[in-house]
């Protein structure tokens, strides 16, 4: 079978997802246009040089609609030969567009892909483009919808988690973020954002709060005890659908949770002879792919199942990879696979994750392959395995292997 | 002689009279609904006309709704697709309703229409509240009985006729929300705060009449048939409408707790409706009302919350030749709790009361407690100074015996001890007139043995009320051999003073409801005995429908009682008493000071205030959790099958002897799963094979108290249900 490899993979810095953050000027469409030029510059992609463009997005309206990945790539500077596929896969489209495009190229439908996705959470309010699962009774009755956070703290109630065992995950995440920056880690694969006459709008992610400690994170409010417990009550549906439990403990809050932020991504894919082509080395070999359904009310389990799969899949085990890139989307669902395969905590997000440096939905599932590539390399190993919990209750993974 | 006339007038008013002959009330009726269209047709059609009231020739009163019964009939008469029978009857309706909202008006301009208005002479329920809803203006009467709504989904169904689809447009999903899921009925004045009517009037026909007659084109279009409309408060998918809806379908999945098909298909009608046109809505309304009339569940709930409920109000198993026997003066033995109550419910229907105990302190008590319920009604300004003077005049505390001179009734309320019983009934009946009768609370002491004591037996009676007086809706009243017709009548004539529903059973250990109540109990004590979560068990109640589960139940009624009444049916029963490790773990609960909620723990901690903070976790360290939990559905099957086998065995034995007895009772008395309908009504659902199969299975794992009752077995051979076999005549819905 045809092999797929990672040419090159980059991200935008991440900025603070509100009206101070620093890409809240930015439009969805010149920030996904920006990440697709900096991917055709660095590996000189003229022409027709790539099959299609898988651009990961959730919420896909207003100016994130209208399939946001064509109207980039005819704003970016790639040839209008290029068409432009948006995908949602909630939490994990970014890395939904890296498989489904390594799985193309695998199949022998194309020679190279560019994939990615962009999230501007700022400018376009997550869960502004409706959810059936939320409000339709048919489904949020049947299905014991809960927003994630209750999920998250389900978790956290049904494995024992406790409030500081999460916020301990926490500030962990900070202090590597922190670190990573400071050791320039992340120097090759962030591209600066700059505005039509080149002047810098951001460079440097900036959600991070590298001063936190367990006291500060000790004084934060649980976000999500006031609709489990009073209005309207997501904690009684959580019993409903677990009646061993008592109560919810609610752990989470917004400092143990994923930031709000706005950002990019792109990976470069390609067959051997892609890279050939154009003269590129192969970074990693795309191993394997995985994706997976589950029960939506606890929802955010997902690393767990699917890792198993994509385990069972090909023939390996948890002792096989050197690395894991887990998306904090709260903290429970790091600790739930720190757990669950009985993992080193320091082998896992390696150099902070989204709790310190914030989760643009659409992108992440990107970022963190590329983030697992340049930590694989700069530790010299070979195998590492990403993956994300996603809502309504799926799971999404990607092993990459250095070549 | 037709329900609804028409009659013109020379201004130009047509007015059309809904009067059901023969009724005290309003209910709509297949032949109501085209001799209605008749009337819409000719008064459009006139020219003549100018304008329509539609008003009711009852005094006080619109309507009170449809006419259940015709739910049954709608769905017979469809034959092999009952479906499509009730869609489309649905369907017919809104097509009538519509034709009157729309007043022949032009689709396109809003034009030329005739002004409809309804004129309430009072209390509008259910399609009685449909019907004008779909007029252009409600005119309700002042009148401070009458009460307006939709209380449909009570009985297990939702507003059917248009009212669903009316309300969320004209309220909005948060407006509309309370008055559809919670069925509340509202007096007048707030029925108009809460959009319901439109103007509360002393004479609404006169109202509607000008009204009719100077309504331009534009007062009589809907906001939702005219350009522009918005949903109030917004759409589903608005910013302001989403996180309504988010709210809407979380609270009442958890109000629910998912046992009650209704309010769900309620929620979908309103939620799917607002996403599309009025017309398209009233059709997705028709679908949801059709599943929901075709889900056993309404059915079972309509034929026992609402008929049969009603009909055993009216006296369905009253001894038909004895007359009259309403209570006039009741003597009321035992002042405690029970005693105290009893005297509360029957001043408050107008009875003289003399309430006795030993000494006049203790008498006092007695009736301080319905001083004290009165204060609170009037700090809530539901009770006036007059109200509470009259009431507590018509009670005498007081420790003299001489004083029950003159009583047509007795109600026994002493401690439950069969000597003290008997020395209060021999004492009382040499005091009471011969033709009175003498009824005993007592909840667990068999009649026929107190009846004993009685120089009267044929006039001594059980009249069992359950705790606390004032709030439970029945009342179990229990023959004794002996017992009379006229003891039976006066009771249920006495029950139906008080307002409240009665069931009369015969005579046997803990009568009816106790006799389901307490397997259920022990079922669950068993459970915890075996490592099952407490909080499991609770849960699985839940959601089965019980108000609250039988664990925290036990806390509520105290461990204690429990322990009494396992002694003294252990000292009754002799070695026929099946012992379990049931029993130890209330013994062993009650010599630890866990007594329940009064001792501040039990099965529960508690805080200061008494408010539960958690369940006990010492309770782990005698029976520990089982490393692996059951399934919910066992969980629920052990608790459900412990009480429905009892009311079968009840039934066998016949201490039941009515059926509709059996379920309306079990629902009243301790909050039975109330969408299934009864625990008869649950065995029909469920179908009598099955149930005998998993009786099979029950009985060996968890022992012979599940084995299935003959007659049950005998069903299921036959494939026979309850209500086919026992109530062949009487209409269920």
């Amino acid at each position: 079978m045809t092999e797929a490899y990672i040419y090159d993979a980059l991200r935008t810095p991440r900025g603070k997802g509100r009206k101070d953050g620093s890409l809240h000027e930015v439009t969805s469409l010149r920030l996904s246009a920006l990440t697709m030029n900096a991917i055709k510059e660095r590996n000189n992609l003229e022409g027709h040089a790539v099959e299609d463009v898988i651009w990961g997005n959730v919420t896909q309206v207003m100016e994130q609609g209208g399939c946001l990945a064509r109207s980039a790539v005819l704003a970016s500077d790639l040839d209008e030969s290029i068409p432009g596929l948006s995908i949602n896969r909630f939490c994990a489209s970014g890395m939904e567009a890296v498989n489904l495009a390594a799985n193309q190229v695998r199949g022998g439908a194309g020679d190279g892909y560019i994939a990615g996705g962009v999230e501007m959470m700022g400018r376009v309010a997550m869960g502004s483009d409706g959810a059936a699962i939320a409000v339709d009774p048919s489904i949020a009755i049947d299905g014991y919808f809960v927003p994630q956070g209750i999920s998250a703290d389900i978790i956290a109630t049904e494995y024992g988690f406790s409030r500081d065992q999460a916020d301990a995950l926490a500030m962990e995440s900070q202090r590597r973020a922190a670190q990573a920056w400071e050791e320039g880690r992340f120097d090759k694969s962030v591209i600066s954002v700059k505005d039509q006459n080149g002047l810098t709008i951001l460079d440097r992610d900036e959600y991070m709060r590298p001063g936190t400690d367990m006291q500060s994170l000790g004084s934060l409010n649980p976000a999500f005890q006031m609709m489990g417990e009073q209005m309207p009550g997501f904690d009684k549906i959580a019993m409903l659908k677990y009646p061993h439990l008592e109560k919810i403990n609610h752990i989470h809050h917004a400092g143990n949770s994923s930031g709000i932020v706005d950002g990019a991504a792109a990976v470069l894919i390609g067959n051997k002879e892609f890279g050939e082509k154009h003269g590129l080395k192969p970074r990693a070999r795309i191993k394997a792919t995985a994706k997976i359904g589950l029960d939506p009310t606890i929802m955010l389990t997902g690393p767990v199942p699917v890792t198993q799969k994509i385990m069972a899949d090909n023939g390996m085990a948890i002792s096989d990879f050197d690395l894991f890139e887990v998306n904090e989307a709260f903290a429970s669902v790091v600790l739930r696979f720190q757990q669950a395969f009985d993992v080193d905590p320091e082998l896992v997000n390696v150099n902070g994750g989204s709790i310190a440096m914030g989760h643009p939905l659409g992108a992440t599932g990107a970022i963190i392959i590329g983030t697992l590539l340049d930590e694989l390399e700069r530790q010299d190993k070979e195998t590492g395995l990403a993956t994300l919990c996603i809502a309504s209750g799926m799971g999404a993974a990607t092993i990459i292997e250095r070549v | 002689m037709a329900e609804f006339t028409l009659s013109k007038d020379a201004d130009g008013v047509a007015t059309i009279t809904w009067d059901v002959p023969g009724k005290t009330m309003n209910v709509m009726s297949f032949t109501g609904l085209e001799e209605l269209n008749a009337c819409i047709d000719d008064a459009l059609a006139d020219d003549a006309v100018k304008g329509i009231v539609v008003t009711s020739g009852k005094e006080g009163s619109f309507a009170g709704g449809m006419d259940l019964n015709l739910l049954a009939v709608m769905k017979e008469q469809a034959g092999d697709d009952p479906a499509k029978g009730l869609f489309e009857g649905t369907m017919q309706m809104h097509a009538l309703l519509r034709k009157i909202e729309r007043a022949g008006m032009d689709k396109k301009t809003n034009k030329g229409g005739k002004p409809i208005a309804s004129a309430l002479p009072g209390t509008a329920a259910g399609i009685g509240l449909e019907l004008p809803l779909a007029t252009h203006r409600i005119f309700a009467s002042e009148n401070p009985k009458a009460k307006y709504g939709l209380p449909e989904i009570l009985v297990g169904i939702f507003p059917g006729a248009g009212g669903t689809t009316r309300l969320a447009r004209k309220l909005g999903a948060m407006g509309a929300s309370p008055l559809l899921l919670e069925g509340k009925m509202l007096d007048a004045k707030k029925a108009k705060g809460a959009g319901l009517v439109d103007e509360v009037v002393a004479d609404p026909v006169a109202a509607a009449r000008e009204w009719v007659l100077n309504a331009k084109d534009a007062d009589i279009v809907k906001p939702w048939d005219a350009k522009g409309y918005k949903i109030p408060g917004g759409a589903p998918y608005s910013p302001a409408g989403f996180p309504t809806f988010v709210g809407a379908a979380a609270m009442v999945h958890g109000k629910t707790q998912g046992a009650f098909p209704a309010a769900k298909a309620l929620l979908s009608a309103v939620y799917e409706g607002l996403l599309v046109d009025f017309d398209n809505a009233l059709k997705i309304e028709a679908r949801w009302f059709t599943s929901v009339l075709m889900n056993p569940s309404s059915g079972a709930m309509i034929r026992s919350l609402f008929l049969n409920k009603e009909a055993l109000e009216k006296g369905a198993v009253r001894p038909k030749d004895v007359p009259d026997q309403r209570v006039k003066k009741l003597g009321v033995l035992g002042a405690g709790m029970m005693g105290a109550g009893i005297a509360l419910v029957s001043a408050q229907a107008g009875m003289d009361v003399v309430l006795i105990d030993r000494d006049q302190a203790a008498a006092d008590k007695g009736k301080a407690y319905t001083e004290a319920y009165l204060d609170k009604g009037m700090k809530r300004g539901k009770v006036t100074q007059d109200k509470k003077d009259a009431m507590l005049g018509r009670i005498t505390a007081t420790p003299d015996l001489e004083q029950l001179k003159g009583c047509d009734l007795i109600i026994e309320a002493v401690f439950e001890d069969p000597a003290v019983k008997a020395d209060m009934t021999k004492k009382v009946e040499a005091i009471i007139p011969e033709d009175c009768i003498f009824a005993s609370n007592t909840s667990t002491l068999p009649i026929t043995d107190l009846a004993k004591a009685s120089v009267r037996p044929d006039q001594f009676i059980g009249i069992h009320f359950f705790s606390p007086v004032e709030k439970m809706l029945l009342v179990e009243i229990i023959k004794g051999k002996e017992t009379g017709d006229r003891a039976v009548a006066k009771a249920l004539d006495y029950v139906r003073q008080i307002r409240k529903t009665p069931i009369v059973v015969n005579d046997a250990r803990f009568f009816y409801c106790n006799r389901c109540i307490i397997p259920y109990g022990n079922e669950a004590t068993r459970m915890i005995t075996e490592g099952v979560a407490p909080v499991l068990i609770d849960n699985a109640a839940r959601q089965l429908g019980f108000p609250v589960g039988p664990v925290q139940l036990g806390d509520e009624t105290s461990i204690d009682l429990g322990v009494r009444i396992m002694k003294a049916t252990k000292a009754a029963m002799g070695n026929a008493y099946p012992a379990s490790e049931a029993d130890d773990l209330i013994v062993w609960m009650e010599e630890e000071g866990r007594l329940g909620r009064k001792a501040n723990a039990g099965y529960f901690d508690y805080d200061e205030k008494g408010k539960r903070i958690g369940y006990w976790k010492g309770i782990h360290d005698k029976y520990p959790l089982a490393d692996e939990q059951p399934d919910l559905i066992e969980v629920q099957e052990r608790l459900m099958f412990a009480q429905v086998l009892e009311a079968v065995r009840a039934l066998e034995e016949g201490v039941i002897e009515d059926i509709r007895e059996a379920d309306v009772g079990a629902i009243l008395a301790w909050g039975f799963a109330p969408w299934s309908g009864g625990p008869l009504s649950w065995l029909d659902i469920i179908g009598a094979p099955y149930a005998a199969e998993r009786c099979d299975q029950l009985t060996e794992k968890y022992g012979e108290r599940f084995t299935c009752p003959p007659l049950l077995r005998e069903m299921a051979e036959k494939g026979q249900t309850f209500y086919g076999r026992f109530n062949p005549d009487a209409k269920a819905a």
